[in-house]
C-alpha cells in the first residue's frame, strides 16, 4: 500500500534564508580601526584568514577598508599572520 | 575643466595652518619598544621621539600608553612588547624624518604611521573623548 502522503513528526523546517548585510552600513561605521584586534577577529577564520564577502556579506567598500584594518593589526603584532585554532 | 572635477573633489583637502602658512595632516604613530628595557628607559625612549617631533614643529594631540602586551607573533626572537601610540599634527616632511628615527633606534621593534583621513579623525576624536570621560 503506498503511502500517498509523508507525515513528519515534526513540521518539516523550511530555512528562511536570512538576509546577509553589511554591518558597516547597516550600524554606520565609517571608519574600521586597526587597533581593535578583538573586533577584527569577527571577520576572520580559525587560521586567521580575512574571510570573504560572499559569507559575511560585508559590502565591497568595506572589505577594502577591513582589508587593510587587518593587514595594520598583522603588521603591529595585535592579529597573526598564520595560526591555528585561534579562538 | 570639469572631465576632472570628480577627481579633484575625491581628494583630500589638506589642512592649512593660517598662523605658520604651512599644510599639515593628522598623523597617528604606533610603535613597539622590546620588553628588555627598564621602565626609566622605556620613557626615555618615548621622550626622546616627541622631542623629535617637538623639533619638527609638530603638535601632539594624545598620547597612549597600552604597556606591555603579547605579540601575536615574536619579533626579534620577543615574544611581548611595550605599545605606545601618538597622535599629532605634523608636516609631511617631518614623517620622513621621525620614521628615520625609527629605523635606527635598536629599541623600536615595530612601528607603523598613520595619515588620519576625514572618517579617522572623526573616530580618533571620539576615542580621545571617551578616555578624557574615563580619566574624569
Amino acid at each position: 500500500m503506498a503511502q500517498s502522503e509523508i507525515r513528519y513528526l515534526t513540521p518539516p523546517t523550511v530555512d528562511k534564508k536570512q538576509k546577509k548585510y553589511c554591518r558597516f552600513k547597516k550600524y554606520g561605521i565609517k571608519y574600521i580601526d586597526y587597533k581593535d584586534a578583538e573586533y577584527l577577529k569577527r571577520f576572520l577564520n580559525e587560521q586567521g584568514k580575512i574571510l570573504p564577502r560572499r559569507i559575511t556579506g560585508t559590502s565591497l567598500k568595506y572589505q577594502r577598508r577591513l582589508a587593510q584594518a587587518v593587514k595594520r593589526a598583522r603588521h603591529l603584532a595585535l592579529l597573526p599572520f598564520v595560526t591555528d585554532l585561534m579562538k | 575643466m570639469p572631465i576632472f572635477a570628480p577627481l579633484l573633489r575625491k581628494r583630500n583637502k589638506p589642512f592649512i595652518n593660517t598662523q605658520t602658512n604651512r599644510m599639515t595632516n593628522q598623523y597617528e604613530t604606533v610603535f613597539i619598544l622590546t620588553p628588555v628595557l627598564s621602565d626609566e628607559q622605556t620613557k626615555e625612549t618615548v621622550e626622546k621621539f616627541k622631542g623629535i617631533l617637538a623639533e619638527q614643529g609638530a603638535e601632539i594631540v594624545n598620547e597612549e600608553n597600552w604597556g606591555m602586551k603579547k605579540l601575536a607573533y615574536p619579533i626579534e626572537k620577543k615574544s611581548t612588547g611595550v605599545y605606545f601610540m601618538l597622535e599629532y599634527t605634523a608636516e609631511p616632511a617631518a614623517i620622513a624624518k621621525l620614521e628615520v628615527a625609527y629605523r635606527r633606534d635598536e629599541r623600536v621593534i615595530r612601528f607603523l604611521t598613520i595619515k588620519q583621513d576625514k572618517f579617522h579623525a572623526a573616530y580618533a576624536e571620539k576615542r580621545r573623548n571617551l578616555k578624557k570621560q574615563k580619566e574624569d
